[in-house]
């Protein structure tokens, strides 16, 4: 398990960065917090020609708040996410899901630009940029673009980065008074990926209105559901027919299975996850 | 307790008492010295092409490319080895009819399970080494593969070995009374379930590692080995590399968890012994976790179907059970594939006393990963079977737990005896233990909280199990069947000129304590602080022959030999004093470093100033004394062909009847080792047990295709038990020696994964009664649970 | 021709420069080049603990770090913990506490722990559990591990 033979870079600044990334002649690989990356290239199932090291870009590691938005660079690690009071304060979810995220020394190099990158339909980062509703700003040499978080995510370890791109930062909205968030996750051990999970944001001042739950780890990317989020809206508690409609509607979800849980069980499972996140939200 | 004292209740004695372990500080600082921490001068490296395919032909192998990369030193297809190695076949005698082909190390024309090795790289590095593995092609030709043991046997499926008729390796049956007859009469109750318990493998955090240098100018191999029967491997590489056993040395230093892993012969193995042969350099090769899930042997994997009829009254009137397991394509050398079935069929039932029994075992080839003997051998299996069985028919009669087995556990007053399938038991105490473990956990209480638990839709289960361990095997085991194992252990106990005491032993350490229980015999037997006693094990150069670590030997065989050989130098030391202190040797006896007047305790002489007297200064004493200061004894059990240990053991478990998790509250072992010799080694020893045992009720599995591909060959997705998950584990003890030696300690390192999985299992299927549902399906995974449950 | 750099890093406190294949990882280099074999592998996909050592100041897996990135930073291994308070309380409790059997996963397991000590972690058995959940023993039931880390806890609590 060596990984294989490859040329290594670790630009100064994020130019130099997205000069090496505008290379199409050969596989080029961004190297964030490595967490994923390198177990991929130690089984070499990833086999990249040239690994751009994004570790020393400073410009890269930042959480502000500005714009009422707080915004991440992309390289701010899972513990500088889980240690900062910006985040403790804004992004209440990010606090409550952090601790179910692998282990201490995976969240101490692993990075949120990384992660989202990867687009790992069994990770939680996915769901909840879609939760919060988080702009992704990508950048190659040719310019800056924002991509909504719900527009992100395309598939299996599918993103709408592009050739050259890189993310930059994440840019999430200040949530108003009376916002509330959820999660929820079943996993067999702590840290491991989980069997089902779900993220959801919801103004919670009656009646119940711009809900957004997002599964994941039960298909083939993080799902944002609207159909489940319609039987929240304009209600005052998810209960009766509405929960019995929101069962049903997270049943017809597209289920992909893995070698814990079946279509049957994630299923099952995901309805599980929603009711229990709903119910902390709600007690 | 009256008379006079013994040598375990004497002042300086350490045995019973929790020494720490001298050589942790070692390893507490990273001062371990593991097979892949040596480097030698000119090391070469080696990677193993392993085969994609469950089955199939080999046709052409290229290396060319391989061959060429810079760094490449050699690449060895089977055929290259041929002239090296001689075919080693993994059979018994004494297991009769077990067949099984000739074996070599790498594949020969056809790869019979995926991760089969079939060319070897040797290079300069491992990284190389595998980047030439890449470049290898090699021209395989899918064949149909025979995977699932159930359908093995059909006239369709597939036969893995062409020179045999079908795929079966071995059968065996055991008939014990009027099973039929018991079963028929109209005053029993019958259950009848089936279990299944999935493929387990070691997962030591050490890696099967080998580094092997050879000499050419001597002749000389010596293999630095992570394993735990240093003179078996000699024996082994010896016959296959066509060596004088006398010029191979096998150096085993520290080893990183073993649990009967590192045990076997491995072709990757004897390749890197046969490269290190063929190029005069040493080798080093480690298997790297993907390589571990696909190569180290796998085990458990048996499908039981069990029936059990009970009276009125709780008493057993009949088991009988049939065994379905596969091994693999090959019976594993040299201790066979067929061990954990026959054991499953000796151990099913055995901590009671039935007179009607009846058990067959199949034992069938497959193309998957090879099994064998692991941690606990078909204890788990046992356990589960005829305690779960217990268990149910209590519930179906209306009788507790508890009761079920007052009623049917031996009397511990009625050994010596033996068990329906001829088990020979003594010094046993099952009724103690049960009683104990009943007070211990406060059953009561916990039956109480399970049922205010379930007025809040909250499911507890509490699960028990009344066991028992080989330990202490005689040659019966192995060595009768033709095995170049050693069923006996020795030990040289040397008094050095400073007053130090040396001990080398055959048995060997792999963490559980083995050097620290030595020096607490040794040093308590002979009479001198534990601080002056050094320990050497693992090392067929310097220690005395010994069958090493396995079957929970250690401590009861190796350890007798060590109290023998104690004793024996400190009659001759004493000998030596008598003459130099011009007193009666009876008179003298040795306490704290010093000869001194047995009635008195007055200080003669120290034994630093004896050895200088009998090595410096010889002079002193008359012509015809000759000191022997230093002593050898073996010993092996040769009244039994085990010593039978018995242990009670109950989980607390709560499941959360929604998502099918089982959460851990609680667990109990009640556990009767003998003579405890260190009980905080052998307490966490048993909890480490228990969270494996834990491991296989709940999480661990080798998930493979129906086209057998393993599909969780990582670490990710081979669920192993972690802190998080597990409870803290109460353990408590009986202590009753065996006769069969002085010192009196029976095995004790395979009771918690012997016992674990069948408590577990109890437990949540007593959580899962009130849902009128149960599980027998091991690992007892939330997805089984949710469609037990009918959830999914 | 293997892609290779060089770097200057402090190992343990001693200044170190090598030339090192782009491909080595972290632990690798340590152990082959450096002979700081105190730091083990197990997995080498990040999930058993055994590399789990510390560079600038935080835990991280060796296994998936390359050895090119450390280039200018502080690390410590099991073999430099000795020199260091709490590190050294660990060592001397993981001992009495007999919260080892083979040592593979010891140093690792220790440098789970002295992070979490460090940090100021409560004696909360659960709280120590999951904190040392990303660190794999086969020997022992972590129990003795968790009484270990305990007793540090409530040793500096008493002083």
């Amino acid at each position: 398990m060596k990984a294989a033979d490859f040329d290594y870079q670790r630009p100064s600044n994020l130019e130099a960065a997205l000069d090496l990334l505008d290379d199409e002649s050969g596989d080029v690989q961004v190297l964030a917090g490595g967490q994923s990356l390198m177990p991929m290239m130690n089984f070499r199932l990833a086999q990249p020609e040239l690994l751009v090291d994004l570790n020393g870009l400073e410009d890269l590691q930042f959480i502000r708040e500005a714009d009422g938005h707080i915004q991440i660079g992309s390289m701010t690690r899972y513990c500088e996410l889980e240690n900062s009071p910006l985040i403790q304060q804004h992004v209440p979810l990010f606090s409550k899901a952090l601790p179910h995220i692998a282990h201490v020394a995976i969240r101490n190099r692993g990075t949120i630009g990384g992660s989202t990158a990867l687009a790992d339909p069994a990770a939680e980062m996915p769901a909840l940029l879609i939760a919060l509703d988080a702009i992704i700003v990508a950048r190659s040499r040719h310019g800056e673009r924002s991509i909504k978080a719900a527009e992100f995510f395309l598939g299996l370890y599918e993103t709408a980065l592009e050739m050259g791109e890189l993310i930059a930062s994440i840019s999430i909205p200040i949530s108003e008074a009376g916002c509330e968030c959820g999660f929820y996750e079943l996993a067999r051990r702590h840290g491991d990926y989980a069997m089902a999970g779900v993220a959801i944001t919801v103004q919670t001042t009656n009646p119940i209105s711009e809900a957004r739950v997002v599964f994941f780890a039960v298909s083939d990317r993080a799902t944002r559901t609207e159909a489940v989020e319609n039987q929240l809206n304009g209600v005052s508690t998810l209960a009766g027919e509405e929960m019995k409609n929101a069962m049903e509607e997270i049943g017809k979800l597209d289920f992909h299975g893995d070698l814990n849980a079946d279509i049957a069980t994630k299923q099952h499972l995901a309805k599980v996850v929603f009711k229990r996140a709903i119910a902390e939200i709600f007690s | 307790m009256s008379g006079p004292l013994t040598l375990f209740d004497k002042p300086n004695s350490y045995i019973g008492k929790s020494v720490p372990r001298p050589d942790a500080r070692r390893l507490v600082e990273g001062r371990g010295k593991y097979v892949d921490d040596l480097q030698l001068p000119r090391m070469l490296h080696a990677a193993f092409v392993r085969s994609p395919h469950a089955h199939a032909e080999i046709g052409i192998i290229d290396t060319a490319a391989a061959t060429a990369l810079p760094g490449v030193i050699a690449a060895y297809t089977a055929t290259d080895l041929a002239d090296h190695v001689s075919p080693y076949v993994g059979i018994l005698t004494h297991l009769q009819g077990l067949r099984s082909p000739p074996q070599m190390p790498l594949a020969v024309d056809r790869a019979r399970w995926q991760g089969e090795p079939v060319v070897m790289i040797v290079a300069q590095s491992r990284a190389i080494a595998e980047d030439a593995c890449e470049l290898v092609e090699i021209d395989f030709h899918t064949l149909e593969a025979t995977c699932d043991a159930k359908t093995a046997l059909q006239d369709d499926a597939p036969v893995i070995h062409a020179e045999f008729d079908s795929n079966l390796a071995w059968q065996r049956t055991v008939d014990a009374g009027n099973v039929e007859e018991a079963f028929n009469r109209d005053d029993v109750t019958v259950i009848e379930r089936e279990f299944t318990f999935g493929r387990h493998t070691g997962v030591t955090l050490e890696p099967r590692a080998s580094v092997v240098e050879y000499d050419p100018s001597e002749e000389v191999l010596t293999y630095h080995y992570s394993g735990q029967a240093p003179h078996m491997m000699q024996a082994v590489l010896a016959k296959h590399l066509r060596l004088l056993e006398e010029n191979v040395r096998i150096i085993a230093r520290d080893v990183g968890g073993s649990f009967g892993i590192k045990i076997h012969t491995y072709g990757d193995d004897v390749a890197t012994a046969a490269a290190a042969k063929i190029l005069g350099r040493p080798i080093k090769f480690i298997a790297d976790r993907n390589e571990s899930f696909v190569s180290d042997i796998h085990a458990r994997d048996h499908t039981v179907r069990g029936r059990l009829a009970v009276d009125a009254e709780g008493k057993i009137a009949a088991l009988e059970i049939d065994d379905l397991t596969g091994i693999g394509p090959y019976s594993m050398y040299p201790r066979t594939s067929a061990i954990e079935c026959n054991q499953i069929l000796n151990l099913t039932g055995a901590p009671y006393a039935i007179d009607n029994y009846r058990a067959r075992g199949t034992v069938v080839f497959q193309n998957k990963n090879m099994m064998c003997q692991y941690r606990a051998v078909g204890h788990p299996v046992a356990m589960a079977v005829a305690d779960g069985l217990l268990e149910e028919a209590a519930h179906k009669i209306g009788m507790d737990v508890v009761d079920i087995r007052r009623h049917n556990l031996f009397a511990d007053n009625a050994y010596p005896t033996n068990s329906a399938a001829g088990m020979k038991f003594d010094d046993l105490s099952h009724q103690k233990a049960l009683e104990k473990l009943v007070k211990f956990m406060d059953y009561d209480a916990l039956r109480q909280n399970q049922t205010e638990a379930r007025t809040q839709n909250v499911y507890r289960g509490i699960g028990l199990v009344s066991m028992v361990e080989v330990t202490n095997p005689s040659p019966m085991f192995y060595g009768i069947g033709g095995a170049p194992i050693s069923a006996q252990d020795g030990a040289s106990v040397r008094l050095d000129a400073a007053g130090a005491l040396h001990v080398s032993a055959s048995i060997t350490e792999q963490g559980q304590g083995t050097n620290t229980i030595i020096a607490q015999i040794s040093a308590g037997v002979f009479g001198v602080d534990i601080d002056r006693v050094k320990v050497t094990t693992g090392d067929t150069a310097t220690t005395p022959y010994g069958g090493g670590t396995w079957a929970s030997r250690g401590a009861g065989i190796g350890g007798e030999a060590v109290l023998q050989a104690s004793h024996a130098l400190k009659q001759q030391v004493l000998d030596v004093a008598g003459v130099i202190l011009q007193a009666v040797s009876d008179q003298l006896d040795i306490v704290d470093g010093h000869v001194v007047d047995k009635d008195a305790g007055t200080q003669r002489i120290s034994l630093a100033d004896l050895g200088k007297i009998v090595y410096y200064r010889g002079n002193e004493l008359p012509a015809d004394v000759t000191p022997e200061l230093i002593a050898t004894r073996h010993y092996r059990v040769t009244d039994f062909p085990f010593v039978f240990t018995n242990g009670a053991m109950a989980a607390h478990v709560e499941v959360d009847v929604e998502t099918g998790f089982v959460k851990v509250l609680n667990f109990w072992a009640v556990e009767d080792c003998g003579r405890v010799i260190n009980p905080k080694l052998v307490d966490e020893q048993i909890r480490g047990g228990v969270v494996q045992g834990i491991g296989g009720a709940l999480y661990e599995e080798c998930i493979y295709s129906p086209d057998g591909q393993l599909q969780n060959a990582s670490m990710a997705d081979y669920l192993v038990p972690m802190a998080a998950e597990m409870p803290d584990i109460h353990i408590d003890h009986i202590e009753t020696p065996t006769k069969t030696s002085v010192l009196g300690a029976k095995g004790a390192g395979e009771a918690g994964t012997g016992g674990a999985p069948a408590a577990i299992m109890n437990a949540v299927n007593d959580a899962l009664r009130p849902l009128s549902t149960s599980l027998h399906q091991m690992p007892m995974t939330p997805q089984r649970i949710l469609k037990a449950l009918g959830k999914v | 021709m293997i892609n290779s750099q060089n770097i200057s890093l402090v190992v343990n406190g001693e200044p170190v420069s090598a030339s090192v294949p782009n491909r080595t990882n972290l632990v690798d280099f340590l152990r082959n080049q450096l002979g700081l074999t105190g730091s083990h592998v197990g997995c080498e996909h990040g999930v058993c603990g055994a590399c789990t050592l510390e560079v600038n100041g935080s835990m991280i897996r060796g296994c998936l770090m390359l050895a090119v990135q450390a280039d200018g930073a502080e690390i410590t291994t099991v073999e430099g913990f000795t020199s260091r308070d709490k590190a050294a309380q660990l060592q001397r409790s993981f001992q009495k506490n007999n919260a080892l059997q083979c040592g593979y996963c010891t140093p690792g397991m220790l440098a789970s722990a002295l992070e979490y000590v460090e940090a100021g972690g409560g004696a909360d058995r659960a709280a120590i559990r999951q904190h040392l959940s990303g660190n794999y023993c086969r020997c022992t039931g972590y129990q003795s591990i968790v009484d270990a880390v305990v007793d540090v806890i409530e040793q500096g609590a008493k002083q």
